[in-house]
């Protein structure tokens, strides 16, 4: 369908999301870059503008001869910036492996539940994304704290006598990453468990493989589509994640999504928050660009 | 199948399900709580919603986000199912791979970043930060989540319907209007819902983007969350979950109603 009285509606439909996104995603993306590479100025707005596309080409030029790197150079000297780096890395992974953990034995009761009862409880793991993130958060504040339902509550089974210090840890923010990103991690991997012909299990238990090999040999190696793009889901926006690591984690908790934001807010810094965008994002692009090769490279990978 | 695999799975699914919603089961009781002490159960009391009634900053910052909610909301849903509509039916387009990946790109892009350059492209504009740029920056995000829940939706559709329509007579603006969109409104309600709710929570982008006198609800949130936990709050957000939930329930029925007419 392209001919006719459509075509003119269609080339609409196509170019009305596509300007919107020109606008508003990627002409934004490219002004960070440009920020990125200009030079601090304690002015309103506090940057040093490298060049005007109203000057033409000329002052394009000159502005390219101007370039600074300034703000690069100050993230590569800044250990702090490094270790904020590392530190968000690090604590996104353990949470995307945490997260796997938890969310594994769930889509699996979740893919061998009677069909009739699926759609419902697929409906219950999404549910909670609908509730506000902050409040998510927000709520895991009155569990965690020193006077916490957490801690009395295990003070009031005897289970402990002095509280738990877990809020305001990396503890603390690994739990409220694994809280609040679960439902990200177990859809992909219902899907992929969930596809799976149960023949397939039962034919090598049949061939006398025992539940545990069946699940080890068959059902987690047909998964792997579920879990990595489950992890992707997880471990990119947690790698740049400030509400959590700001309301439950520590002073000490060093993470580049609160580095960034306050680089911006307090400091304002821009070129400094706009280069630490830039890496960060560089980052993220690497497991990304592994995940495509390895799917293009799958024969059964799912989509 | 069954004997210690069956309880194994009972169990996964009692404790993976009661970890999802514990915490937001506990917040909601705690709305409750006679006791101004937020872990310290004081008996039954309904003081902290009236209590919210009398504030007025978090009243006028729900006005505010409700707005900015239903404007971005209904023109993510317009965007969204153009972009959902062209990906599935409109087959291979000039720049359809760019087109696709600028669709995904914001769903996972890190709020931080999107909210920075977002804020920076409203500065380099000159335009003025308050009520629009909020309902801009949400009606970004949420437009692509609509795009990808009707383009599968559309993809999971029969090509064949609006084909057999227009065999029979329909022009393409006909055969549009009388079998896709039909097919594709629970979708299309889905996604609205979906970047109504997105909208209404969000509280990166937001901060990044408002001016003064244009404060979100999740904004007026946080800035009391740094203060201490306090059963207001508490009152508030189980306000919120309960709007959501309605609204998700509404949506659900709509879809129903659609299925069956």
């Amino acid at each position: 369908m392209s001919a006719g009285r459509g075509s003119l509606v269609e080339r609409a439909a196509i170019v009305l999301p596509f300007v919107w996104l020109a606008v508003f995603f990627a002409a934004p993306f490219l002004i960070v870059v440009k920020i990125s590479l200009s030079q601090a100025a304690l002015a309103q707005p506090p940057y040093a503008p490298v060049f005007e596309l109203s000057e033409g080409l000329g002052a394009l030029r000159a502005g390219l001869r101007e370039l600074s790197f300034s703000a690069y150079a100050a993230l590569a000297e800044d250990a702090l910036y490094l270790r904020a780096y590392l530190s968000s890395l690090w604590i996104a992974g353990l949470a995307t492996a945490l997260t796997l953990c938890a969310a594994y034995p769930l889509a699996f009761a979740m893919a061998r539940a009677p069909a009739h009862w699926q759609p419902h409880l697929v409906m219950l793991a999404i549910a909670p994304f609908w509730t506000s993130f902050l409040i998510r958060v927000y709520a895991w504040i009155a569990i965690l704290r020193d006077e916490g339902l957490l801690n009395r509550a295990l003070a009031g089974i005897g289970f402990i006598t002095e509280p738990l210090h877990i809020f305001a840890t990396d503890t603390a923010v690994l739990i409220g990453i694994v809280y609040s990103y679960l439902p990200f991690m177990v859809l992909p991997l219902y899907s992929a468990l969930a596809r799976q012909d149960p023949a397939l299990t039962e034919a090598a238990a049949d061939l006398g493989a025992k539940p545990l090999a069946c699940f080890w040999r068959i059902t987690f190696p047909l998964s792997r589509p579920g879990i990595l793009a489950g992890s992707l889901l997880v471990f990119i926006p947690a790698a740049g994640e400030f509400v959590i690591p700001d309301l439950l984690g520590g002073s000490d908790t060093l993470m580049i999504g609160k580095v960034l934001w306050s680089e911006f807010f307090d400091n304002r810094d821009w070129p400094a928050a706009c280069a630490a965008a830039i890496v960060l994002l560089a980052l993220l692009l690497i497991p990304l660009a592994l995940w495509e090769r390895t799917r293009s490279a799958e024969p059964v990978g799912g989509r | 199948m069954s004997g210690r695999p069956l309880y194994f799975r009972a169990g996964a699914l009692i404790f993976g399900f009661a970890f999802l919603y514990a915490p937001i089961l506990l917040l909601v009781i705690y709305s409750f709580n006679a006791s101004r002490l937020v872990s310290v159960w004081g008996g039954f009391s309904t003081r902290w919603y009236q209590a919210l009634w009398q504030n007025e900053a978090l009243m006028d910052a729900a006005s505010v986000s409700l707005r900015a909610a239903l404007a971005s909301g209904v023109i993510a849903a317009f965007l969204g199912t153009c972009a959902g509509l062209a990906l599935a039916r409109f087959g291979r387009f000039r720049g359809r791979a760019v087109f696709s990946s600028m669709i995904f790109a914001p769903i996972i892009a890190p709020e931080v970043i999107m909210g920075l350059s977002l804020l920076l492209a409203f500065v380099a504009l000159d335009a003025p930060r308050g009520f629009w740029t909020i309902v801009c920056a949400h009606a970004t995000a949420g437009m692509c989540f609509v795009a990808v829940i009707v383009r599968a939706k559309l993809e999971s559709l029969d090509g064949c319907l609006e084909e057999a329509a227009m065999d029979l007579g329909a022009g393409p603006a006909a055969a549009f209007a009388r079998i896709t969109l039909p097919l594709a409104a629970p979708a299309v309600i889905a996604g609205f819902l979906l970047a109504f709710t997105l909208s209404l929570d969000d509280f990166v982008l937001a901060s990044f983007v408002s001016g003064p006198g244009s404060t979100t609800l999740p904004m007026r949130i946080y800035s009391q969350v740094r203060l201490g936990v306090t059963p207001e709050i508490n009152a508030a957000s189980s306000l919120m979950i309960g709007f959501v939930a309605v609204s998700l329930a509404a949506g659900a029925l709509a879809a129903r109603l659609f299925r069956t007419r």
